[in-house]
Formats: C-alpha cells, structure tokens, sequence
C-alpha cells in the first residue's frame, strides 16, 4: 500500500448525499479477478450515455459531458468532495478500487458509510469527514473557483484551504500511523500470532462445537 | 456490570487491543463467495501466506450463477471465470462445506449458512458481503467485509476493528395480518434513515421481534446494513434453539446440550445501557412500498409518491427530485396506481422457505396480470427449492404464470442473465432500490414476499391485507 501523509490537489465536487458503491461502480464489473483496470469505470452510469459492459473500449463511448468528472476543469482531481453516507451499499472493495485508479487519494464528506470507509483505509486513500458547515464551505468554494486546490495533510490532520482556513479532522490513531508508513495490517496483525494461536486452543476447549 | 449483547459478544471474540481501542478479533466462520474473494486468494498467494482455519470456511457460488438452462452451463465467459476461481481456490486451500454451482445444497451464501447450521449462536461470522448482517439473527457477531480484509481473515482468522456503538430498536406489539419482517425493516429504515444505524450494532428486541419466526429474524437483519449499521442483532431464545435443532453443521448429542447452555445467555442484560433506542409499535406499521432509490425513500402502500416541494432540506429535495426523475414518477401519485413490468421475488432477503409460503398463498389460484412481462420466483438455495417443491409451491406459482427458477441472487443484483432493461418497471423482495442496481435504467420498488405476490396479481401496487 502506498504512503499518505500529505496531498496538494485538485478538488472535484459531487454534490450528492448517499452516493452507494452500485453507483461508484456498477456491478458488470465486479467480474474481474484482478483489482486494478476500474478506473474507466468509476461512476460508469453517471459518465457515459451508454451501458458500459466489461471489455469494451470506454474511449469510444458517448460521455455525459454534464458529469462532473468528465468537466474539463475538473480533469486529474485527486480530491474528491460529496455529502453525507457515501459508500453506502454493497462491501465491494471494488469501489475504492476504481477511486483510486482514477487518481483519487482523498476523499471529503459529512459521512462516510462504514465498511467502505473501512475499504478506503486498506488501499491508501484517505476519507475525512468534516461538519455540515465546513463541507457547504467547501462546495461554495469550489464552485466559485475554478481550478480550486486543497491541502490535506494527514499527519496534523487539518484540511488547508487556498484562502488559509483551517479545516481539523480527526482519524484513529491506529489507521492514521498504518497510513502515514504504508504499512501492510496483515503482518502487523501476524505479530500478534502467539496471542491468536493461544486465543484458539482456549476456545476450542471452552466452546468445541465452534470448530466441529 | 449489566451489559449490551453486542458488548458480550465483542468481549467473547477480543484477542487483544491496541492503546487507541482498535482490537483484533477472532473470526469463528468465513463465509465466501464468488465476487469479492479472489483478489483475496491470489493476494494470499502473492505474499506467501497460508490460510490460518480452512474448517472456518464455508463456500458456494452465488451472484454470476445463472437461474435456468443449467444444462447449459454459465454461457457468460467473464461470470464462468470467476465462479471457476472460486472452484480453484477452494480446492487448493480446503474448507469445511463447498457448494459449487450445480451443487444441490447451493445457494445464496446467507442462506446456506443458517440452513446448515454453520451459522451458530454466538460465533463470530464474515463475509465479503455486506449482507452478512442476516446471521445476526443467531446472535452472531455478523459482518460484511471488504476484500482486503477477506485476506486478513484468511491469512490470521483475526479483524482488525473497533468496538461499535450500541442502537436498540424495539418493537412491541404484534404486526397486522398481511404485514411482514419486510415491512417492519422498511419501515425502520424509513423512521432512522440509510445513515442512521452508521457506526451502530444494531439490536431488534421487544415482544414483537420475538414473534418473528428465524427467517422474519434473518430478513430484519439482513436489512439492518440498509440502516447503515454494520452488524443486527436478535437474542437467543426458544425460536432460535428449535430452528438449530438437527442442522448438519449444529452440535448434537452431549455437545448440543452444552452449547444451548452457553446459547441461552446470548441476550441483554435487563438494565443493560445503549447508546441510543429507537421505540416502534408493531400495530402502526402498514405493508410498504420504496418510490425512490433509496431504501429510505418508503411509505406505506395506502400513501402517495411525495411531493419534493413539501421536503425544507435542499440537499435531499434534490435528491428526492432526482429519484422521482429516474424512476419515472410524479409527485402525488397514489402508490396503488403505480403499474408494473417485472416482479422479482427472491434474494438473501427473501427467499427462504417463509417467503415463498407467503407469496404462493397469495398467488394460489389466482393469475398473473397480462400486463406483467416477467414474474420471477428464485429461491434462496437448493434446499429451499426441494422444500418447495416438496410442497408443492412451485406448482401453484407455475400454475399462476410464474417462472419457478434455480437458487443464486439473481435479480437482486443482475449479474448473471436475469435484469430489468431501461425503464423497467419492477416489485422485488430484495434489499437495494439503487439506480441501475437491477439493471441499467431499471426501476425498483422494494416491497415484502406476498406484497410482490400481489403485484404481480393486479399488476399494480394493492395491499395485500386486503385479500387475506
Ligand atoms: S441476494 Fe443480493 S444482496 Fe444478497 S448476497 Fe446476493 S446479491 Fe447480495
């Protein structure tokens, strides 16, 4: 998993609440064995005009030019701004998938569903919720000015705005420090062996019929 | 200390904490599918790891599987790729039960568990599916993962996490002829919103919950992630014991006897403390019907389409008119008036052997309307459908002018051959109205068993209530 500590891009905003992971991207997709190559997808029904289908060469497809993403001002965003419950819906870890390889690393709401929330954090991409009041900021902002860029800096966890306002965040310190080294939680967790395997032997002694 | 059923369950599973709370937690069932587990196996691989529990593993094929003509075989290439590495991967790493496709006990994944008896009380179960809240009805920890942590069970039996906070819902009284767990669910998620369970473990109590049956359980929980929360809960009592009694994978003999013991205080403390309590009386619920696409977009079937000029909040105004846009609706229109193209009665939601009794009561004798293109009955798993054809509920739903189909989630999600096409119009038992979820341009109205039953009778929207 790659680092994040500190990103100064280009924020697009997508005004919507309750964006779920059917949206983000739609199921045809959820085919692949691989978990790279989704970034065409992203946000397929909302882009294109046409039904998207795997395998097909989205360059030649019909683009919804009112989508936000497919603004040309809004092109190599790597911020992404929305409102409350995005992720809602299925676990597809496919969703972050295609956040990412569209070039997303950070994303800013009022909520964030949970297990995708939780998704974000295991491929590098940072979700920061922030108050009603900072996020209607945030929209007017961006909407006023074009090109609008923002500083997210994991390690203080503020939010820099270009007119200098400061905008705290806050994230576990467990999946802050996981994200600041890129670090690999199945080998931190793999320390913990010993305390896993002596975990198992007292329960399988304890509740037996939990390992018929 | 009187504690919370969920805190009871979380201390039972904690294998040690981190200073900050995030604890890792003992994973007692994997369940696993075809969608969202290979990148886990090959990811395994790639890191030279072992799979820590093989006997914690429990698999079938589900989402790509096709619902007829299996003598066909899945003509999709992509969809027959991925239940293929499933078959691949589960015969190289081992597990307690496989169900591949063809297979007569297979199914969707969270109806298989509880039937065989894999989901026990107590355990704690995953899944890389966020429906994995349905076995919370065992009073199991039960929670959908994504894949990286589906890697993380595999390669440690472990979840790294932090302890939820508590929601109790209750709900007294007892629910009118006609309406089922599925309204009751729909009408929570009204009540609380799709966000309103975000960050919550999410107890069902009160003498109504109790008079659910297993599977009313199942849909109630199932539906909780629609809630936002990440995990439902129902405590164990006699409803639970009597529908595990038997089960291939549930204890027997000397060891049934210990485990119902240890089972029976899986519930609540009485004075226990939540963090927050939503009250509910089973009376006021009415049979409901979605009209945007949001499960919280609902009313009952005897309301209207609402009328976004009445809602004060901007955000959702817009969101309220952008769902009427999609799906075809204006505002004011009587549910009832609504006509419909498609019906769908299946999913992890509703496709056990309750569902289908109630639908096919409803259908019993009666015709499906002209006007309906596609009604569609798939069953939950094989051993539901052997149930009900056992019987005798397939005839009564052929004979209406159903199609009676083999098990997988079908519809629900429309990755295999079964979807609406743009503008279709469609009543399904299942759980996401969201845009596209049944198809590109397809429109949802989520609704329970005998309610699309009914649909598909009048070919509009009517109360079911009303025929009983
Ligand atoms: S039936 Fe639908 S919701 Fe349930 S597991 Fe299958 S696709 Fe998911």
């Amino acid at each position: 998993m790659d680092k994040f500590i500190r990103l100064e891009g280009l924020v697009a905003p997508l005004d919507r609440a309750n964006v779920d992971t059917d949206a983000i991207i739609p199921k045809q997709f959820l085919k692949s064995i691989k978990r790279s190559g989704f970034g065409p997808n992203l946000f397929d029904e909302w882009r294109y005009l046409d039904v998207g289908e795997p395998g097909r060469d989205n360059s030649q497809r019909p683009l919804n030019d009112q989508f936000v993403l497919n603004q040309p001002r809004f092109m190599g965003a790597q911020i992404l701004l929305t409102r409350q419950n995005f992720g809602c819906g299925s676990s597809r870890e496919h969703a972050p998938w295609a956040l990412l390889d569209f070039g997303f690393r950070a994303l800013i709401g009022e909520s964030f569903a949970d297990i995708f929330y939780n998704n974000c954090f295991k491929n590098g991409i940072l979700p920061i919720v922030l108050p009603a009041a900072d996020i209607d900021g945030l929209f007017a902002l961006v909407e006023a000015n074009p090109g609008c860029r923002l500083l997210v800096d994991l390690e203080q966890q503020l939010v820099v705005r270009p007119d200098g306002q400061v905008l705290p965040f806050s994230v576990d310190s467990f999946r802050r420090e996981c994200l600041l080294n890129g670090w690999d939680d199945i080998g931190l967790s793999l320390r913990h062996a010993d305390l896993i395997r002596a975990f198992e032997e007292k329960r399988r002694v304890e509740k037996p019929w939990l390992f018929a | 200390m009187s504690q919370t059923l969920y805190e009871k369950l979380w201390l039972d599973h904690v294998v040690h904490q981190e200073a900050d709370g995030t604890a890792l937690i003992y994973i007692d069932r994997h369940l696993v599918h075809e969608v969202t587990s290979p990148q886990a196996f090959e990811g395994l691989k790639l890191a030279g790891r072992k799979p820590w529990r093989v006997s914690s593993i429990v698999a079938t094929a589900d989402h790509n599987t096709p619902t007829d003509h299996w003598d066909r075989g899945i003509e999709d290439p992509v969809s027959r790729l991925q239940v293929d590495t499933l078959d691949a991967n589960v015969h190289e790493v081992g597990a307690l039960a496989y169900f591949p496709f063809k297979d007569p006990r297979q199914g969707i994944v969270h109806v298989v568990g509880p039937e065989i008896g894999a989901t026990l009380p107590g355990m704690s179960v995953v899944c890389g599916d966020s429906h994995t809240s349905t076995h919370g009805a065992f009073a199991c920890l039960a929670q959908g993962i994504g894949t990286s942590e589906v890697e993380h069970v595999l390669a440690t039996q472990c979840l790294l996490q932090k302890k939820s906070k508590t929601m109790l819902l209750r709900v007294n009284g007892k629910l009118a002829k006609g309406v089922a767990a599925k309204d009751l669910a729909l009408a929570i998620i009204g009540r609380i919103g799709t966000a309103g369970g975000t960050g919550y473990a999410m107890e069902f109590a009160g003498s109504a919950i109790r008079g659910l049956s297993m599977e009313g359980r199942m849909t109630l929980c199932n539906m909780a992630i629609e809630a936002g929360a990440r995990l439902g809960l129902v405590a164990v009592d006699e409803v639970t014991i009597d529908y595990l009694r038997g089960r291939p994978f549930a204890p027997s003999d000397a060891q049934w006897e210990q485990a119902v013991a240890a089972w029976r205080g899986l519930r609540s403390d009485a004075d226990a403390r939540f963090d927050g309590v939503v009250e509910m009386r089973a009376e006021d619920i009415r049979p409901q019907v979605t009209w945007g696409t949001s499960p919280e977009m609902v009313v009952a079937v005897d309301a209207c389409v609402p009328d976004p000029a009445n809602e004060q909040d901007p955000v959702r105004r817009e969101g309220w008119e952008r769902a009427l846009r999609y799906m075809g609706l204006r505002p004011n229109v009587p549910i009832r008036e609504i006509r419909l193209d498609k019906i769908f009665i299946g999913s992890c939601t509703n496709s056990r052997i309750e569902d289908l009794r109630a639908a096919a009561a409803v259908a019993n004798g009666r015709k499906v309307a002209e006007s309906i293109k596609l009604a569609l009955v798939v069953p939950g798993s094989g051993l539901v459908k052997q149930q009900a054809e056992s019987e005798g509920l397939d005839r009564i739903f052929r004979a209406a002018g159903f199609e009676w189909r083999q098990p997988g989630c079908s519809m629900c999600l429309a990755m295999n051959a079964d979807r609406l096409d743009a503008g279709e119009r469609c009543a399904s038992t299942s759980n996401r109205n969201f845009e596209g979820r049944q198809g590109g341009g397809g429109r949802t109205h989520l609704v329970s068993p005998e309610m699309a039953a009914a649909a598909a009778i009048a070919g509009h929207f009517c109360d079911v209530s009303e025929w009983l």
